[in-house]
């Protein structure tokens, strides 16, 4: 099993370098650069003349190497990346990608795994209730709640939240991770109820569509289970029925959950990404999203190699758990 | 059928009139149609007809495993001379949820499959579903029981026993997990085995070592067997009495005997002589039923085999015949013995 995952860790590498490679080749296409931006920004809001503006982005293009070959540029970046653990410098924050990152990563996974353990739990309990109370009322219910849920944009699902969270209810809980007294405490029971109060909106509005894709998979799996003839030799030794459910069935039932997994969690991500946008939530997303706006091509390429780390540790790790839960996978 | 057999303690399990249908949006399944069977202690009663003349629903009725909705046991009786509860239990009145029934299920009445490869969780050893058996219905420690689930597959007579009690469904082959599945069914001593088609999926030489070890096996447990299947030469090997079904309904019920050389059913008749038969004389070797089975869902009034009887008279399609004893302990449903 070890040298199984060795393995895989290995061959992620190659898949990474590709990835970064698209990746830093599609951050590139808009035309202009962040010179483009900063000589935009001399002319609007300094009042520097067109001329000057020009010559001052030029003198910057060269300062950043921005002048230079985008192959030469991304040979530098990942020479950076390799050599010095360094993900490049960020134009609009003035400050090393790395660290604005390392900033702000832990609070975009506390928000995506969040996400993710609601929609696991839920999925899965609301899609056992709906496949073993089949065309009951309560299964109608959340197969209307699993539409719905699949359907809404969480963009949209966010602009609501911001409509009743700040204009009816007035909530004071908005625009920040966590309340200012708390900002450079250590982590305490406290503190994590007040996170929690800030960020309750982005983990609900991006585990939604996750609960709703869950439990139609595990509805439609269940269903097939309940079908098969170990259900019924369960039965037939005399076992309670939720023991049947339980023991015989879901287990049996929960391989294509565990093998979504591995999809998921970049999945979570882009839902706390728009959800987090529109509120306002200081986690990786607004300044994602705002390197792209500026074309702050650093910012935007660490971004991008992060989504993709966890893409592949995602799948790697529902892999091994894949391999824990059947012995049909753990023994061949 | 009180009396009908050859022994003289009551049966161990009665049927009488029993009626499990289907209610389904495309209209009512009656599968299983009016069956009277009794079962008499330590033999084995052989259930035979084509596919869907409701062998496997009367089984699955006894052992109360049909899912509600859609199916339901309309009514009728299946009468079994309980031995954890000292007394006669109508299965078909109980909660098949309830305690009682649980007890019954695994504990009196086990069954066999017909699909072996499927018929075992692939997620738990071997050991632990047999060991999960005897636990539920004996207060054991796991450790006990699972030297019953090893004790039990010495006596299935599966190649290293001690090894395969650690290994799950998918390192077996078909053949050993039909034996597994009869050392589960048989773990808890249960005083009815139901065996629905437990050699049908299976090689035919493989077929051959599950029959007998079936036989000896039931000469060792002093268990009464149900056998449900189609193929004749099997009923004939291994069943004392024998009772034909179509179209959810008994139409001819005696011993072995009786059946195989004294027919007296047209379609019983007829299902004898399209089975081959090595070394028999006669110019047609093998003579087909005309006709194909009604629908169960709009079974014609009368004789449910009038369509394709070659005896029909203009009774049969108006009035079904009761099943009624002919000789002694040979019982038909045909017009042409009134």
């Amino acid at each position: 099993m070890i040298s199984y995952i060795l393995r895989r860790l290995l061959l992620s590498i190659p898949l990474l370098l590709g990835i970064s490679i698209v990746s830093f080749a599609i951050i590139q296409l808009p035309p202009g650069d962040f010179a483009t931006t900063y000589q935009n920004f001399l002319i609007n809001q300094a009042n520097m003349s067109p001329v000057d503006a020009e010559k001052a982005a030029n003198e910057y293009r060269k300062i950043y190497g921005l002048d230079r070959p985008v192959y030469e540029q991304y040979l530098n970046w990942i020479k950076g990346i390799v050599t010095e653990g360094k993900f490049g410098y960020s134009f609009a924050y003035k400050q090393d990608v790395g660290q604005l990152i390392a900033e702000r990563l832990p609070r975009t996974l506390f928000l995506a795994l969040s996400a993710h353990l609601i929609s696991t739990i839920f999925g899965i309990v609301i899609g056992i209730y709906s496949a073993t109370h089949k065309y009951s009322i309560g299964d109608y219910a959340a197969t209307v709640f699993a539409f719905i849920g699949t359907a809404a944009p969480r963009f949209f699902l966010a602009i609501i939240a911001v409509y009743f969270l700040v204009i009816e209810l007035k909530s004071p809980y908005v625009n920040r991770f966590v309340s200012p007294e708390y900002s450079f405490a250590p982590l305490s029971w406290a503190k994590f109820v007040d996170i929690l109060k800030y960020s309750w909106p982005v983990i609900v509005i991006a585990g939604f569509g996750g609960i709703a894709r869950n439990m139609r998979v595990m509805r439609g799996n269940l269903l097939d289970v309940l079908n098969m003839q170990y259900v019924t030799t369960a039965r037939s030794k005399g076992l309670r029925e939720d023991v049947v459910i339980n023991k015989h069935a879901v287990p049996n039932a929960l391989h294509p959950i565990i093998m979504y997994q591995g999809t998921v969690l970049p999945y979570m991500l882009q839902g706390e990404l728009e959800a987090a946008i529109v509120l306002n939530m200081p986690s990786l997303a607004p300044m994602f999203y705002s390197s792209l706006v500026n074309q702050d091509i650093y910012v935007s390429g660490g971004f991008l190699l992060i989504y993709s780390v966890l893409l592949v540790l995602g799948n790697l790790i529902a892999d091994v758990v894949l391999a824990l839960v059947d012995p049909r996978i753990r023994l061949s | 059928m009180n009396g009908t057999s050859t022994t003289d303690s009551l049966p161990l399990l009665e049927i009488k009139d029993l009626r499990t249908y289907f209610f389904l949006e495309k209209g009512t399944v009656r599968a299983v149609d009016g069956v009277n069977l009794s079962l008499q202690r330590k033999t084995t009663l052989g259930l035979v007809g084509e596919s869907g003349c409701g062998k496997s629903i009367t089984a699955m009725s006894i052992m109360r495993l049909i899912q509600e909705p859609p199916g339901k046991i309309v009514s009728g009786e299946i009468l079994l001379r309980s031995r954890t509860f000292g007394q006669v239990l109508d299965l078909a009145k109980l909660d098949r949820h309830s305690q009682t029934m649980r007890a019954i299920r695994g504990g009196e009445i086990a069954m066999v499959f017909q699909e072996p490869m499927t018929s075992l969780n692939p997620l738990y050893t071997i050991g632990d579903q047999i060991a999960e058996a005897v636990q539920l219905h004996q207060k054991v420690s796991k450790k006990e029981a699972l030297e019953r689930a090893l004790e039990m597959l010495v006596k299935v007579q599966i190649a290293m026993p001690k090894q395969r009690l650690r290994e799950y469904p998918h390192q077996l082959s078909g053949g050993m997990r039909q034996r597994v599945m009869i050392a589960m069914a048989l773990s808890c001593n249960p005083s009815i085995l139901i065996a629905d088609e437990p050699t049908t999926a299976l090689d035919v030489t493989v077929q051959a070592q599950i029959l007998d070890l079936m036989r000896q096996l039931q000469e060792d447990i002093d268990s009464s067997i149900i056998m449900i299947t189609h193929n004749l030469g099997v009923v004939s090997q291994m069943a004392h009495f024998v009772a034909v079904m179509y179209l959810g309904k008994v139409v001819e019920y005696g011993t072995t005997n009786d059946i195989f050389h004294r027919s007296l059913h047209p379609y019983t008749v007829g299902l004898l002589n399209s089975v081959p038969v090595l070394g028999r004389k006669g110019k047609k070797v093998l003579v087909p039923i005309e006709g194909i089975v009604p629908s169960p869902m709009n079974i014609p009034p009368g004789c449910p085999f009038a369509s394709r009887c070659p005896k029909v008279m203009p009774k049969c399609r108006e009035v079904n015949p009761e099943l009624q004893e002919k000789e002694s302990g040979h019982w038909v449903s045909c017009w042409l013995y009134e």
